[in-house]
């Protein structure tokens, strides 16, 4: 019934920008860099973000009448699986939210002024959290949005508002918003909480897309979330693999107790799981109802597969393990707080179980 | 020569007419479940009418008795065998393990001489390498191969050997140097006959009460020593190339499959006809997310066999999802069996022949079955060893 969305298809484009990106990614974010970020109040390398503009990858999925690349979904994929992989903050995801949204549901106004900007590096972010604490991008009360990422830095922010009633999408400048940071558990990340301004009927999108870009925020956060966590579960495997294989105890090296040794192979198996089916959603994502399944599958792979590797990678590092200084905190951290955005792996099943059974 | 795509047509039209249905005995579902003679002459004449059809080694040479076709052509005809729900090809060791082997290694001869009765199924292999006291330690095998001018006498016994009592040739590990350096160093590779005097097998009962294995037991058996295959003291060497064919670690098979494939659409319909608290299954919220934990697992392993064809997709670990796949089908086949099992309920507790089961104890047989291939083959614990070390380059487990 699934069988024909487990076809990969990947361009002779892909597969450079694949190369492209990891090369890219492992060049601008080492480790120090990772923890260096953690404690400063952008969280991101603004020179790097730049570099990111230049090289297009704001544009890849923006038409190229907008001056994008005029390129897939698919083609985001490989980018933030590479920024997945190495740990790599910067708000690519959240601009390419906002882009996605207000190229499903913007005005062509709306879309001739800010398109072009968010393709050469303008950032921008969604609010659609609530703090209901709901994952229902429907359920909209209007009044405050939490989970907002990158804020601080986004010019334009696309928020759910109530007006006259209604839900609709509104596109609101950062200049008119009181943010405040909030503390979440991926110290990677920024996120910021807000109440929301009064809108007037300037800022709104076309009521008559609301519902349809709404679906698709939520497909592209699915895809992209995917193809970060697939990419940090297989350098969270790699991290503890090294370790494994340098540490001794009992005069001996661990990864040979099999104690340790099974589950990290288990950890790999998941790993490898999730990266398939990621690569096969980035083929279907665009296929109409059939889109989410495959992006749905990969996310709940791939959040499984991360946290499970995170959680024993804390485990099979020992002492070292329950350290700040030890890598594996930030893997399961990054697992942890991806499942509190747009559904965990318990959510997206139970959507696909509506799906397909 | 005719287009993949043709091809693939007349073989679907070909399992559409001609796959068997409403068989008046249980279908074994993988190739260690062949219990009956009734089972094992269905599914020989099966597998020969398969191979006659052309839908079977069609990529092997013609002179060896293939298709001389392609890989691909092949492919199409065992996605057709898949999709129209064909039963298993019988000659397991042959078509997948024996018949690759001699292909990529064989002399002329050997290959002249085995093949063609491979693909028919004239000729059953089985296979000789585990011992009541060396399985995981397979390097430790001590079945004697003595050489005495121009035979080898063999002594001692080898186990799981499946299809034993029907088979023509076994691949068998003997010892052949007692003082060799190493345990494996002592190893040779013979291509075996088992209809000779001094070979005598005994079936073993299986956890289901079922048969399929049996034991061999050799007695002053003398083989021909050009069975020998590779050089006196390779056979470690030869074996581990056979368990790559045995795990699709490396192709060349023949074709077909000779495990029927769970499909957890399958587990699905059980869901919706058995009941759990006066309710379907079905709606029963845990179990539809361990039903789906299933389907998006079956999915991942559909994708893993299409990445595994793309090369830029696959370069961080080149090799590991080949490797890996016989650990993750075992298992989901075994944990899916397990779940059908939990969705019945009340049910489960019936076995095979009772009236009042679902389908006969159709799942039943098939969890406990399904440990067949979790230990045979290589156990998923040292499935789990190999990844580890040859895929990770973990350290050795000694």
């Amino acid at each position: 019934m699934t069988r024909h969305l487990a076809k990969i298809a990947l361009t002779e484009m892909q597969a450079e920008l694949r190369d492209q990106a990891m090369r890219f990614c492992a060049d601008k974010s080492p480790i120090a860099t990772v923890r260096k970020l953690l404690t400063l109040e952008i969280g991101f390398d603004a020179a790097v973000w730049a570099e990111m503009a230049a090289l297009g990858w704001l544009g890849i999925a923006v038409p190229e009448e907008f001056e994008g690349l005029g390129l897939e979904l698919a083609d985001l994929v490989p980018v933030v699986e590479a920024m997945g992989k190495h740990l790599m903050n910067a708000p690519f995801v959240s601009t390419t939210l906002a882009a996605q949204a207000i190229l499903s549901g913007g005005s062509d106004a709306q879309m001739a002024a800010w398109l072009p900007k968010l393709a050469s590096g303008t950032i921008a972010t969604v609010a659609l959290f609530e703090p209901s604490g709901a994952w229902d991008l429907d359920a909209v009360d209007g009044v405050s949005k939490t989970f907002v990422m990158d804020m601080d830095v986004a010019e334009i922010v696309v928020t759910t508002v109530k007006f006259e009633g209604e839900t609709r999408l509104a596109l609101i400048p950062r200049d008119r918003i009181t943010a405040r940071r909030e503390t979440i558990i991926d110290e990677m990340k920024r996120s910021y909480s807000f109440n929301v301004p009064e809108v007037s009927k300037a800022d709104l999108m076309p009521h008559e897309h609301t519902a349809v870009t709404l679906d698709r925020i939520e497909l592209v956060a699915n895809l992209l979330q995917a193809a970060e966590l697939s990419g940090a579960a297989m350098a969270c495997v790699d991290y503890t693999v090294d370790y494994l294989k340098t540490r001794k105890q009992f005069g001996k090296v661990i990864g040979a107790f099999q104690a340790l040794k099974h589950p990290t192979v288990d950890a790999f198996v998941d790993s490898e799981g999730a990266r398939s089916l990621l690569y096969a959603a980035a083929t279907h994502c665009e296929k109409q109802g059939e889109g989410e399944i495959a992006v749905r599958m990969a996310n709940a792979k791939a959040e499984g597969a991360l946290s499970y590797a995170a959680d024993r990678s804390i485990q099979f590092h020992g002492g070292f393990g329950f350290t700040y200084d030890c890598d594996a905190q930030l893997y399961r951290r990054k697992a942890m707080f991806a499942a509190s955005q747009f559904g965990d792996a318990a959510f997206h099943r139970a959507r696909l179980a509506e799906l397909l059974l | 020569m005719i287009s993949v795509e043709e091809f693939a047509q007349q073989a679907d039209a070909w399992f559409a007419e001609h796959t068997p249905r409403d068989v008046p005995f249980m279908m074994p579902l993988t190739f260690m479940e062949v219990g009956t003679d009734e089972q094992f002459d269905f599914l020989r004449d099966w597998q020969n009418k398969v191979y006659r059809a052309g839908y079977l080694g069609a990529h092997w040479p013609e002179v060896y008795g293939g298709g001389g076709l392609t890989q691909a052509h092949q492919d199409a005809a065992t996605r057709a065998m898949r999709n129209n729900h064909a039963p298993i090809m019988l000659n397991a060791i042959g078509i997948g393990w024996a018949g690759p082997l001699i292909l990529d290694t064989g002399s002329e001869a050997e290959k002249r001489r085995y093949l063609p009765g491979i693909l028919s199924a004239d000729d059953i292999w089985c296979q000789g390498f585990s011992e009541p006291d060396n399985g995981s330690d397979l390097g430790n095998a001590q079945l004697k191969a003595v050489k005495d001018g121009d035979a080898y006498v063999l002594n001692g016994s080898k186990i799981w050997t499946t299809q034993g009592n029907y088979a023509k040739y076994m691949i068998l590990l003997a010892r052949t140097n007692m003082d060799a350096p190493n345990k494996y160093a002592g190893l040779s590779f013979f291509l075996s006959p088992m209809r000779i005097p001094g070979v005598e097998t005994t079936k073993i009962r299986k956890l289901t009460g079922e048969f399929g294995f049996t034991q061999t037991f050799f007695t002053d058996a003398r083989i021909s020593a050009d069975c020998l295959m590779g050089a006196e003291g390779e056979g470690w060497k030869v074996a581990m190339r056979t368990l790559e064919y045995e795990r699709g670690a490396r192709g060349g098979q023949a074709g077909g499959y000779t495990i029927s494939q769970t499909d957890p659409m399958e587990v699905v319909c059980l869901a919706k006809r058995a009941k759990r608290n006066g309710k379907p299954a079905l709606e029963d919220p845990v179990m539809r997310d361990r039903l789906m934990v299933q389907i998006i697992e079956a999915q991942a392993m559909m994708a893993n066999r299409e990445r595994a064809k793309i090369s830029p997709l696959v370069s961080e670990y080149p090799f590991a999802l080949p490797m890996l796949s016989k650990l993750q089908f075992t298992e989901y086949a075994r944990e899916t069996g397990e779940l059908a099992l939990e969705l019945e309920g009340a049910q489960s507790g019936y076995y095979v022949g009772e009236d009042a089961s679902r389908e006969n104890g159709y799942w039943q047989r098939s969890y406990l079955n399904a440990f067949s291939a979790t230990i045979g083959g290589g156990t998923s614990q040292i499935q789990r060893n190999i990844i580890g070390e040859h895929v990770l380059g973990l350290p050795k487990t000694k």
